[in-house]
């Protein structure tokens, strides 16, 4: 009996984290293919940079996903936001913060525009989204008529491009970055330990003691040795606090609070969700004026990185955050799936790519590899599921 | 005596993590008899039927299974249809879109290399529908069909394989009285017309009694007793003491005398019409009362309105052009949302825990909060702490079994499953609760406990009204009845009028009524 208590908790420990060994199997793999190169601090740094507007965007997108619904006009709003930004920058020369501040609204107002057809009109989400897909695409045409704006002003590119040091502040100070490290040690170590006191304050069964302590001591080696190997190269990418601060803030809202149940509900059961009294109209709604505000965050993010506003920008950005909720565990049905599993599918991806870059693999090649990674990825999901 | 034509031997099935489903069940059917089988829930009787049909293959099981004195080995439900065993699932597996033809025919096509012979189609269709007794045409969508029609086109399908031993599990569960005797004759006119023997699953023991030959009892997984009419005492309380193993004297707890307080809800000239047909009225100006403590009953045969009234005082969620006033103590209250119908202290419990009920994918806890979270939570952020106790605590309070309050929901028995609902809306903390169907598919030691909780909601102060198609349990648990009839309220029974007859004569009455109008 005790065996097959072991067994059943290990088997349920593979389940759970079966996506993030995978990725630590895969990195482990390129590290050795690629002789050291991949988890080089350089490597590591362009790594984060280069996936983080996916990764912003699989977070707006897991919560459509978890409703059951999909978004495929992503791509095409991180185009529009971009050539926009472009014309209000570049070309009529607006402040950057005011500029930024209005893309950030038209995203908001994007997203209400799909959620309002969606939510309250009933028409299918795929449906809306693919016609969203069309029309900002064009819009995007439209605003730059063909060409591509360039360059945007240094402050601009400040978040997407820059590191900790290059803020003046810290720049003449070289430990900023472990301070980070062990700030967010701390932070974790902090909140753990709350939630422990919390635990037994209320008379909810805690772990034992011992697996507590080794959590904590994981997560501060983990935090605090990152930081060190950012140092390494020019420390901190500034893109990697603000993704931190969004994995932090969609984890929280998705699972600690009221509006975030009522998604998981509404993903497991409208009709279910609806007769509890929920505003199941109002709940899809939020959720795709959200997607439409981080797809404008992406959009920014984006556009700074290349340091350009160009017609194709984006394109198939919606399929690799799509892609990265399902390897990241979520259901296509909805009710399922996390944040955080989401980022570990979209950096799945995103290391397979990096890696096979640096190999000297062809686009092609990558492309096939990557339909496969996610096919076998969903596949082995539902085989999971199956077995139970 | 006739010879033996299906004969299980000492099945064992085993699930993964250990779980015996079947321990050793023997069962023996003798040919052109109808069998029934019967146990609480989670007894075991899918299982036997599921390795008997082959939907586990061979080798996954222990034991023999010697059919027409072979044995067999099925790896797949086809291999048992080759020998003519047909199992007719509870959950009907027709297709809602398809022609009544088309899903007789499904899997076993007219065809000719590929191409359908709809000629042939149609005309065998029309044989089989006729031998069922179904006057519809053979092509109109199943969809459009009752669902007692559609057990009839079922057991069309099953005809068309040939078959020889047809099991129906829970065939009665969704029908009226008079769909249900329609279908237990036809189970009878087959027998006698073309021989063909049936297992019976079933929790209506009145049914059982009435038509089965032979009755084996199944609990844990074991073989209890095989029942034989004529040769033992096959009476309702004789089976209910096999299933449960101890003899339930009381199906009903007594209704303690609890002091009836003043009128908590009452209903004026209600009237609802159908969202689905245009001018159709589902509910016709129903007016009705109900007082603290009280457990109202609305008796009424399946379509008469129950479940659309139901849903239509709570926040609407059902109907159109609704007209009519709602009062709660005395003050006219407006009740246009779910939301405000919880506020106003209205609860409905959904006779579909499946479909409407539970979030089958979460867990326990989660159930149980979910009209509820703002309640356990400070500026959106749910305290999970508090949550788990709550869930906690009201898994004890209402005895749901279950290994902790992180099972999903989709695990448990539909006894459980129905707990888990009514934990939900008790923690609600309402004035009113509407239980709809509130032990339907569930075992009779489930029905008992959740009686028991009726009348400690009642204890409490509570108005409930239970809306059931079983009349003795509206009759068994209620203190005051209404009978309902094609959306109108044609009858008002005290507890002491309450029977059977009288719940009958007020609809026929209101039937005769309407044919002279």
């Amino acid at each position: 009996m005790n065996n097959l208590m072991k067994s059943s908790i290990f088997s349920v420990a593979v389940h759970k984290y079966a996506m993030f060994i995978a990725l630590i199997f895969i990195a482990v793999l390129f590290q050795i293919l690629t002789d050291g190169v991949l988890l080089a601090p350089m490597n590591i740094s362009k790594l984060v940079m280069q996936n983080s507007y996916i990764l912003i965007l699989a977070i707006g997108m897991l919560p459509c996903i978890l409703t059951g619904d999909i978004d495929l006009s992503v791509g095409s709003v991180v185009a529009v936001i971009g050539a926009i930004a472009g014309t209000m920058i570049v070309v009529k020369g607006m402040p950057v913060g005011l500029a930024v501040v209005l893309c950030l609204i038209f995203g908001l107002l994007i997203g209400a525009w799909q959620g309002f057809w969606i939510a309250f009109m009933r028409v299918p989400a795929f449906i809306v989204t693919l016609a969203g897909m069309l029309l900002f695409r064009g819009m995007t045409m439209v605003i730059l008529d063909g060409n591509t704006l360039s360059p945007f002003p240094e402050s601009y590119q400040f978040v997407a491009q820059k590191f900790l040091v290059d803020i003046p502040l810290f720049a003449s100070f070289p430990y900023s970055t472990i301070l980070v490290g062990v700030l967010v040690a701390a932070i974790c170590v902090y909140l753990e330990w709350h939630s422990y006191r919390q635990k037994i304050a209320y008379g909810v069964p805690t772990g034992s003691r011992g697996i507590i302590f080794v959590k904590l001591a994981l997560i501060a080696f983990i935090s605090l040795f990152a930081a060190y190997w950012f140092t390494k190269f020019k420390g901190l990418p500034l893109i990697l606090i603000l993704l931190a601060f969004l994995i932090a803030m969609y984890s929280f809202l998705c699972s600690k609070t009221v509006l975030g149940r009522h998604v998981y509900a509404l993903g497991g059961n409208e009709r279910a969700t609806l007769l509890s009294g929920i505003k199941t109209k109002w709940v899809r709604f939020i959720v795709f004026v959200n997607m439409g505000l981080m797809a404008a965050v992406a959009g920014l993010v984006f556009s700074a990185r290349l340091n350009c506003a160009a017609p194709s920008a984006g394109l198939m950005f919606e399929l690799d955050a799509i892609a990265a909720c399902y390897i990241g565990g979520a259901s296509a049905t909805g009710g399922v799936g996390t944040i955080v599993g989401a980022i570990v599918g979209g950096l799945v991806m995103g290391v397979l790519n990096n890696g096979m870059s640096i190999m000297g693999i062809g686009i092609d090649w990558q492309q096939m590899i990557k339909g496969l990674v996610l096919l076998l990825a969903v596949a082995f999901d539902i085989y999971n599921q199956s077995k139970k | 005596m006739p010879k033996v034509l299906l004969d299980m031997k000492n099945i064992i099935k085993e699930f993964s993590g250990g779980v015996r489903a079947l321990d050793k069940v023997n069962i023996q059917v003798r040919e052109k008899s109808i069998h029934a089988l019967v146990g609480e829930n989670g007894a075991g009787k899918s299982t036997l039927m599921n390795v008997l049909s082959g939907v586990h293959p061979y080798g996954s099981y222990q034991g023999e299974v010697l059919y027409d004195g072979e044995e067999c080995h099925f790896n797949t439900i086809r291999d048992s249809e080759k020998k003519g065993i047909v199992i007719i699932h509870q959950e009907l597996a027709l297709i809602p879109y398809l022609s009544i033809m088309e899903n007789i025919f499904l899997g076993n096509e007219k065809e000719c290399r590929g191409v359908i012979n709809w000629g042939k189609c149609r005309f065998e269709a029309m044989k089989l529908m006729k031998r069922v007794g179904l006057d519809d045409l053979p092509d109109i969508p199943v969809n459009k069909l009752g669902v007692g029609k559609q057990q009839l086109v079922e057991i069309a399908k099953a005809l068309s394989k040939e078959v020889s031993l047809l099991i129906l599990d829970e065939p009665t569960a969704s029908l009226n009285d008079d769909d249900s005797e329609k279908l237990l004759n036809l189970i009878l006119e087959l027998r006698e017309k073309m021989g063909i023997t049936a297992i019976i699953i079933s929790h209506k023991l009145n049914e059982v009694t009435k038509i089965a030959d032979e009755i084996t009892v199944i609990r844990d997984g074991r073989t209890i007793e095989s029942l034989v009419k004529g040769k033992d005492d096959i009476s309702e309380e004789r089976i209910i003491k096999g299933m449960v193993g101890r003899e339930i004297t009381n199906r009903y707890p007594e209704r303690e005398d609890v002091a009836i307080g003043s009128v908590c809800m009452e209903v004026k000239n209600w009237s609802v019409d159908s969202p689905f047909i245009t001018g159709k009225r589902t509910i016709d100006n129903v007016s009705f009362y109900v007082k603290r403590g009280e457990v109202i009953g609305i008796a009424g045969l399946m379509g008469a309105g129950r479940t659309e009234l139901a849903m239509s005082l709570f926040g609407k969620v059902y109907g159109k052009n609704i007209t009519g006033k709602i009062f709660k103590d005395g003050k006219e209250v407006k009740v246009n949302s779910v939301a405000e119908a919880i506020k106003n202290g209205i609860a409905y419990v959904t006779e579909d825990r499946k479909g409407q009920g539970l979030v089958l994918l979460e867990s326990i806890r989660e159930n149980i909060t979910l009209p509820t979270l703002k309640r356990l939570a400070s500026q959106g952020v749910i305290n999970e702490h508090k949550e788990i106790r709550v869930a906690e605590e009201y898994m004890q309070r209402l005895h749901i079994k279950a290994p902790g309050i992180y099972q999903k929901t989709s695990n448990l028995s539909g006894g459980n499953q129905q707990k888990v609902m009514l934990a939900r809306w008790i923690y609600a903390n309402p004035d009113i609760l509407i239980l709809d169907e509130p032990t339907r598919g569930i075992d009779v030691g489930a029905k008992y406990e959740i009686y028991c909780i009726i009348n400690e909601l009642a204890k409490q102060g509570k108005s409930v009204i239970v809306i059931s198609s079983e009349l003795p349990e509206v009759l068994g648990v209620s203190d005051r009845v209404y009978v309902m009839n094609e959306g109108r309220f044609v009858g008002e029974l005290s507890r002491e009028e309450a029977s059977q007859e009288n719940v009958m004569r007020c609809i026929m009455q209101s039937n005769a009524k309407k044919r002279v109008s």
